[in-house]
């Protein structure tokens, strides 16, 4: 028990924390994209939830208060929650294993081999020696700087918002013209 | 090791590619949104470590625009999605080849 307080005390709870986080969000990540139980897109929603809500564990330990909470309320309640909405419209029945083109799925790991292998080339370059970071995501700060810098395209995302309000109501009216 | 900008660039890189991946593999129009999504959140916490790194607010900033554009871009594509299963019946790639040549 002392051992684990002092760990605490040094700074390493939040690297198990870390790791905690990731890990679950890699593990949720897979589950939506491959479940091996089941191919019911609800599942994948579910789990596309669980990865939303450990990735904001992950802003936590970034100290991004603000957008761990937007990421909760935001994605995990109001996306995810279209999402099913959704599934429960189309009424989508277990999707049957189609065969998978061989073509296509070789093709697709080498973009996807080629991708990783150009970000990790790009992560050796990032310098790691800056100062020790200091900076808060807290409300206060994040607000201010939304409406004193970042002033326009807070409006125009506004507008973007009423447009992509108006588009909806058009494209879900009965009879598309 | 002290956990530090690399580490979380390594989980986004990966969740990135798992979002790709989906994309790739998947079939359904619904799940490939989801990937979509992955894809998104793997930039997002990109952002949001940089910005913790560098000592500056500004990209946690941009996370939160590119969180209101995404909620925007879901309704607007679950709603085509929608449309699209009224004309077709169908939420498969595979159903949708009328561009094909």
């Amino acid at each position: 028990m002392e051992a684990f307080n002092n760990m605490l005390a040094g700074g390493a709870a939040e690297d198990v924390f870390f790791y905690v986080f990731a890990a679950l969000t890699l593990l949720c990540g897979v589950l939506v994209i491959m479940n091996p139980f089941s191919r019911n897109p609800v599942t994948s929603a579910m789990f596309l939830v669980l990865t939303i809500i450990s990735m904001s564990g992950l802003f936590l330990l970034l100290h991004a208060f603000f957008l761990a909470a937007v990421q909760i309320i935001v994605y995990a309640g109001a996306v995810l929650v279209l999402f099913v909405f959704v599934i429960m419209l189309l009424d989508l029945k277990e999707e049957e294993r189609r065969r998978i083109k061989l073509f296509g799925f070789v093709a697709g790991i080498i973009a996807v081999g080629g991708i990783v292998s150009a970000f990790v080339k790009s992560l050796a370059s990032v310098k790691t020696d800056g100062p020790p970071p200091t900076v808060e995501g807290d409300t206060i700060s994040l607000g201010h700087l939304l409406f004193t810098n970042y002033t326009l395209p807070f409006e125009i995302v506004s507008v973007l918002l009423l447009v992509a309000l108006v588009g909806v109501i058009l494209l879900s009216k009965k009879k598309l013209e | 090791m002290h956990v530090g900008l690399h580490h979380y660039l390594l989980v986004s890189i990966m969740l990135f590619c798992l979002g790709l991946l989906g994309v790739i593999l998947r079939r359904n129009l619904l799940v490939i949104y989801m990937s979509l999504e992955l894809m998104l959140n793997a930039a997002n916490l990109a952002l949001v470590s940089f910005s913790r790194f560098n000592n500056k607010l500004d990209g946690q900033v941009l996370v939160f625009f590119i969180i209101t554009v995404a909620a925007a871009e879901v309704a607007v594509g679950l709603a085509l999605i929608v449309a699209l299963y009224r004309k077709r019946q169908s939420a498969h790639v595979e159903d949708l080849t009328s561009m094909k040549l």
